[in-house]
């Protein structure tokens, strides 16, 4: 699986400068801060991008605004943009932010991961994949396919939650 | 007179170590004195078999003479508010249901056992496992014995179905194969058929509840339906897709009516649609049930809701109303939900947050 890479020489961009919150001035210990774009992007974008050495910040695979995220109705949504339309890793690496997601958010949380639409060839079938609870559950018991997603995921665990 | 329907949370099963999948009633239980027993399926490569405490509070009667037997017997021939007020003597409202674990049956599957079915005599449950195979389990003594493993399809089973004699078993799964297994004498089973025309997964299967016609739904959007031609030889008779008003997404499940003239099928186009056939109704509904006919439904937004068909809308056009929206039935998606068996009135709920819930079907004055 090594020669051939599907994109040998990837656009990388600048990481965005990383934000330190604030502490408010009043602070209640008990209530619980809302989650917010900051935060979900923060677990994923140290995510490596299966196949090079580089963040899927860096790649510009996912960004802060493509994440939409309603904290009340316990609901987000990922649209991530493979770096190139033929993308066969775009189902890694969908998977990659479903994990990370499952490891990160609280149980009553809906994720939804989708391509970005227009980026890919076959995008429909993608996020039906990515989509399918069941399918992903069954690609989750693959021992190759976890290592995989581990292998990718294993930069974000730096941050501290 | 239209009765109005509550669910009563009767108890929360925990015990399974990963999401729960699938539930499934043994049809031998839950009459004639025999408590009400079911199967559970878990990520966690287990199933539980549980089972209602005959002498659990709940069935006892505050009518010192009434025992839980002919409790079931007077239940069947009640009308109206008469029926409304013995369950209120009978049903003791302590909210324990007492359903305890009778086994585990685990060792044998290597990875998520995704769905069970008892065979129609109660005496063994078919397990099918994202390990490619499906297992027959008989119950031995107070043990789970795997006595049967069945091997053929290329990944994951998905589902599993016995026809009405059980003389017939099919299973389903992602190698866009169902397979059609006869039952021989001493826990044998013979490969029948491989039905290929699927184009992708096949997510469930089920038989007719009468005739010998198998269903099968998919994540290529449609449902199809198997019959044999009298020689053996099993084709696929009718497929309801797009083209003919089918669902736009994944097909997840079906469910027939008692009588076997109405098809349910649920999808992941947020959907569902009721099909109708030709055939006119094979059984005959016996006793006053005024619960039959309720569709119920378990959603990835946690809540379990009840359908009914609605006598408003036009003669010829039948149309179908939500009565009953649980929210936050569990605290993730429910996977599963299934009527209890016989007149129990209960249903057992599965879910990701890996317990199983209790409820009971109640009437609201």
């Amino acid at each position: 699986m090594v020669s051939g890479l599907i994109n040998a020489n990837p656009v990388v961009y600048e990481k965005k400068e990383r934000r330190v919150r604030s502490a408010p001035a009043n602070v209640d210990e008990y209530a619980v801060e809302p989650i917010d774009q900051l935060e979900i992007f923060d677990h994923l974008r140290d995510i490596k991008d299966p196949e090079h050495p580089y963040s899927l910040e860096e790649l510009k695979v996912i960004s802060e605004d493509a994440i939409e995220v309603d904290d009340s109705n316990s609901y987000v949504r990922i649209t991530f943009t493979p770096t190139v339309e033929h993308c066969s890793m775009a189902t890694i690496i969908g998977l990659c932010l479903r994990v990370k997601l499952m490891r990160s958010l609280p149980s009553r949380y809906k994720v939804d991961i989708r391509i970005a639409p227009g980026s890919h060839a076959t995008e429909a079938a993608v996020n039906k994949q990515l989509n399918d609870k069941e399918r992903v559950a069954a690609a989750l018991e693959n021992p190759n396919l976890v290592e995989m997603v581990d292998e990718c995921l294993a930069p974000t665990y730096g941050f501290s939650n | 007179m239209e009765l109005d329907w509550e669910l009563r949370e009767l108890q929360t099963l925990e015990g399974h170590k990963d999401r729960v999948w699938s539930v499934a009633w043994n049809p031998a239980t839950g009459v004639a004195g025999i408590p009400p027993m079911f199967a559970s399926c878990s990520g966690d490569k287990t199933v539980r078999v549980w089972e209602q405490t005959p002498s659990s509070s709940s069935w006892d009667c505050k009518v010192g003479f009434l025992t839980s037997a002919t409790a079931f017997m007077m239940f069947r021939f009640l009308r109206g508010e008469m029926w409304l007020s013995l369950h209120a003597l009978w049903c003791v409202d302590d909210g324990n249901c007492c359903v305890h674990l009778r086994a585990v049956l685990d060792e044998t599957h290597t990875r998520t056992v995704r769905s069970c079915a008892w065979s129609p005599s109660g005496k063994l449950l078919a397990t099918a496992s994202f390990d490619a195979t499906t297992g027959i389990w008989e119950n031995v003594g107070d043990d789970f014995e795997c006595v049967s493993t069945l091997e053929g399809h290329e990944n994951e089973v998905k589902s599993v179905s016995w026809n009405a004699s059980g003389s017939l078993l099919a299973t389903c799964g992602r190698d866009k194969s169902v397979w059609i297994w006869e039952v021989l004498p001493g826990k044998e089973f013979e490969c029948a058929s491989v039905l290929q025309g699927h184009t992708q997964d096949v997510k469930m299967v089920m038989w007719h509840p009468t005739m010998d016609i198998l269903f099968s739904c998919s994540y290529d959007n449609s449902v199809k339906v198997w019959a044999e031609d009298g020689d053996d030889d099993w084709h696929c008779v009718q497929t309801l897709n797009e083209a003919n008003n089918g669902h736009s997404s994944t097909v997840w499940a079906l469910s027939f009516n008692g009588s076997g003239d109405k098809m349910v099928t649920c999808s992941d186009d947020l959907t569902m649609k009721i099909w109708g056939t030709d055939l006119k109704k094979m059984m005959s509904e016996d006793g006053y049930a005024p619960w039959k006919g309720l569709i119920v439904t378990g959603a990835a937004d946690d809540a379990i809701r009840l359908f009914v068909e609605s006598k408003d809308g036009s003669v010829d056009e039948p149309s179908y109303k939500m009565i009953l929206r649980k929210e936050k039935a569990h605290d993730m998606d429910v996977n599963s939900v299934q009527w209890g068996p016989g007149e129990t009135r209960l249903l057992a709920s599965a879910s990701d947050d890996g317990t199983i819930k209790i409820w009971e079907l109640q009437p609201v004055a």
